[in-house]
């Protein structure tokens, strides 16, 4: 891998040499390891191990309960409470199964935002940044698939909420959505494939994670100075950086440790909190809940699908101009993928210069809405589509677009950034002489 | 610095209770009981358990079922917790159709319970995870927190919650109820205090009878809570003496690396 200069492997006995002439794979984990990483690292940085982390330990945990696990409508609610009741352990491992998928979205969104707010997606950043969101995107779609498979009343539900949003698609909607399902509504055949690609998508995850990787060791990490590593040579590079192992990966694995213990604790002592008491109902196509609720991690975007409702002037416009095309429904759709579309598209949207909101101020302000946006809409997407709540919907989805469109383009323009440090060196030494006052 | 992420990840776990909203009814009244099993360290009573069994047999079974919950568990530890000879003369009195006799026989420990006889009456097996008793603030679920997740409460609720008031609708009586979303509930008050007798000498007022079955359900719902929370508390255990390991190894690490930058900043 090129970038930022460093030392590279030298295989040194003669089987080391042998090896490496005819499969340089040691060359490969060593050159990935003693990556020369900025020094200034901040703890946001912790959560791309957490999140690798995560990976691991769904397809582990994932891969015992298929095991155990029944993918027929008759059996896969029976042979969940199987693996609760009978399967040696499963308890903990359906369990940490259920919560790995929240403690991803946590660690997901963290990562996001902390991108977001250093600019991370900013030149020559790009290719990381979408591949990360691909990543994203088919989290989203293994997270939902997996969460049918149980059988309960919110799987089905949710499954033909969502699946439903496919048939909002003019024209060729209904078709879609009945190739989606395997027939003309959620049943055996919609089970079996959301089953089957349960458990492909973590591999596909598995491949982009490798290429997201590879894409930010070819450029270097951001930090949160968002200056680069000085390259002239390797002297002047090893002022800025240190190398990955082992200095990055010990305070890695202590946060991960940190971050575990809270995991844990909620594992152990309130499994069931993150979840919904109606999916421990059995799937009943002929009952449906009062209320049909997403994982929390859905909730933002659920919050933006249902925000654009047919009252809304925009919806009505559109609606109008295309003919009736666009009703308020395929509308809701494309908002809520618009709404990562847009966050996709960031490296493109934002045109100031600088790189991290540390030396932003007027963005530092836009940024802390837009946070307490999506906080705001995970709320309003947990609550009935009524009034207040489906106005403060409306407002979060608009500042949410807002935000991509039209004031990360204007800042640039009128923003006047604060200087950043001349080197990652002198970031490095500032904070070091910071910390050691506040200790004394 | 750690402060920021614990900060953080408690922000993220409890502003996203999402999934743990209301099911709708507006003014459902939910008891909240100090349940011995409730809290990190709680522990199911057995003799509780046992009582609540008992009621379970005696009243809800001759509607309800708990078709997931295998009878060899009576006997687990943590559960009832009956000797197995019991649970073998407990098994025996319920009967199973058997394909390969192509007959009814009596069934064993290794069988599960029946399930419900009543075709309107819901499996028990699983209501104590089914039903979140408490809900708020405004949807959050945030005081799950403080009370648990509360489906025993709802079932205590249910229990105790009638009010007296019948009325007739399209062929049906409905019965008031406090605890139940709508205000109207098709089931008949089943429990209305000294329905059984218990050999421990326990009272048997409809508190005390409502409260031991909601026990009860809660263990059929979760039979591994006790196994869980001692993982749970191991692992937190562990993780912590890890963490504290790995924050002296982190800081012993940098600490030449810090000493020169500091140095550096004094120099210049």
């Amino acid at each position: 891998m090129s970038g930022i200069p460093h030392d590279h492997y030298e295989p040194k006995t003669g089987f080391e040499k042998w090896i490496h002439t005819r499969l340089p794979v040691v060359g490969l984990v060593y050159d990935t390891l003693m990556i020369p990483t900025p020094k200034n690292l901040n703890w946001w940085w912790i959560w791309g191990i957490v999140l690798a982390f995560c990976l691991a330990l769904m397809i582990a945990t994932g891969v015992v309960m298929v095991m155990h696990y029944t993918p027929h409508v008759d059996h896969a609610f029976a042979s969940v409470e199987h693996i609760m009741r009978d399967v040696n352990g499963g308890h903990m491992i359906r369990y940490i199964h259920m919560n790995g998928a929240s403690l991803f979205f946590v660690a997901v969104y963290i990562h996001i935002f902390r991108g977001l707010f250093y600019g991370s997606y900013k030149a020559p950043r790009e290719i990381t940044w979408i591949i990360g969101m691909l990543i994203y995107l088919m989290m989203m779609g293994t997270a939902f698939m997996g969460y049918v498979l149980p059988w309960g009343q919110m799987s089905f539900w949710g499954a033909t909420v969502i699946t439903g949003l496919f048939g909002a698609i003019p024209f060729v909607g209904e078709p879609i959505q009945t190739w989606l399902l395997g027939g003309p509504a959620v049943d055996n055949a919609t089970l079996n494939r959301f089953f089957s690609l349960h458990y492909l998508l973590p591999f596909v995850i598995a491949g982009l994670v490798i290429l997201h990787i590879w894409a930010f060791h070819h450029t270097g990490n951001n930090n949160p100075t968002g200056v680069e590593v000085r390259r002239g040579s390797k002297e002047e590079a090893e002022k800025d950086t240190l190398p990955f192992w082992p200095y990055f990966v010990i305070k890695d694995l202590f946060a991960l440790a940190v971050v575990l213990l809270v995991f844990f604790a909620v594992v152990g002592f309130m499994p069931n909190y993150l979840g919904h008491p109606d999916n421990y109902i059995e799937a009943n196509p002929l009952a449906t809940p009062a209320h049909i609720v997403p994982e929390w991690y859905f909730l933002p975007f659920y919050a933006i699908l249902r925000a654009f409702d047919s009252e809304v002037w925009v919806v009505m416009f559109a609606g109008w101009i295309t003919g009736g095309i666009i009703d308020a429904k395929f509308f809701g759709v494309l908002a809520m993928f618009g709404a990562i579309a847009v966050m996709a598209l960031a490296p493109w949207l934002d045109t100031s210069r600088v790189r991290s909101g540390q030396n932003r101020p007027m963005f530092k302000w836009w940024y802390r809405l837009l946070v307490l946006d999506f906080i705001v809409l995970m709320w309003a997407g947990a609550m009935p589509a009524e009034p207040p709540y489906s106005t403060i919907s409306l407002i979060g989805a608009t500042y949410w677009f807002a935000y991509f469109l039209v004031v990360l383009p204007m800042l640039g323009v009128i923003e006047k950034p604060t200087e950043a440090p001349a080197t990652i060196e002198d970031d490095f030494k500032a904070k070091v002489a910071k910390s050691a006052k506040a200790a004394k | 610095m750690l402060k920021k992420i614990a900060i953080s990840a408690v922000a993220a776990l409890t502003l996203s209770a999402g999934g743990a909203l209301a099911a709708g009814g507006g003014e459902q009244h939910i008891e909240d009981i100090a349940f011995s099993f409730e809290g990190p360290f709680g522990k199911f009573d057995q003799m509780q358990l046992q009582r609540g069994l008992q009621v379970y047999t005696e009243v809800c079974s001759a509607c309800h079922g708990l078709k997931y919950v295998p009878i060899r568990t009576l006997a687990d530890e943590g559960g009832p917790q009956l000797p197995e000879d019991q649970v073998r003369a407990y098994a025996a009195e319920m009967s199973i159709y058997d394909a390969d006799l192509d007959d009814d026989r009596p069934r064993t420990p290794a069988d599960k319970f029946p399930e419900s006889g009543l075709e309107t009456a819901p499996d028990l097996s699983l209501m104590a995870k089914a039903r979140a008793g408490f809900h708020g603030p405004e949807g959050t679920g945030i005081n799950q927190l403080v009370r648990g997740m509360g489906g025993a409460e709802y079932i205590y609720s249910i229990l105790t919650g009638y009010t007296g008031k019948e009325k007739e609708q399209a062929g049906t009586t409905f019965y008031e109820n406090t605890a139940f979303p709508g205000g109207w509930i098709s089931m008949a008050p089943p429990l209305a205090g000294e329905d059984v007798e218990y050999a421990d000498g326990h009272s048997t007022s409809l508190h005390h009878e409502a409260e031991d079955v909601s026990a009860f359900l809660m263990w059929a719902a979760e039979p591994k809570m006790m196994d869980r929370q001692h993982s749970g508390f191991v692992a937190v255990l562990f993780l912590t003496l890890l963490s504290v390991l790995l924050y002296l190894t982190n800081k012993r690490l940098w600490a030449p690396v810090k000493r020169a930058a500091k140095e550096a900043a004094k120099e210049a």
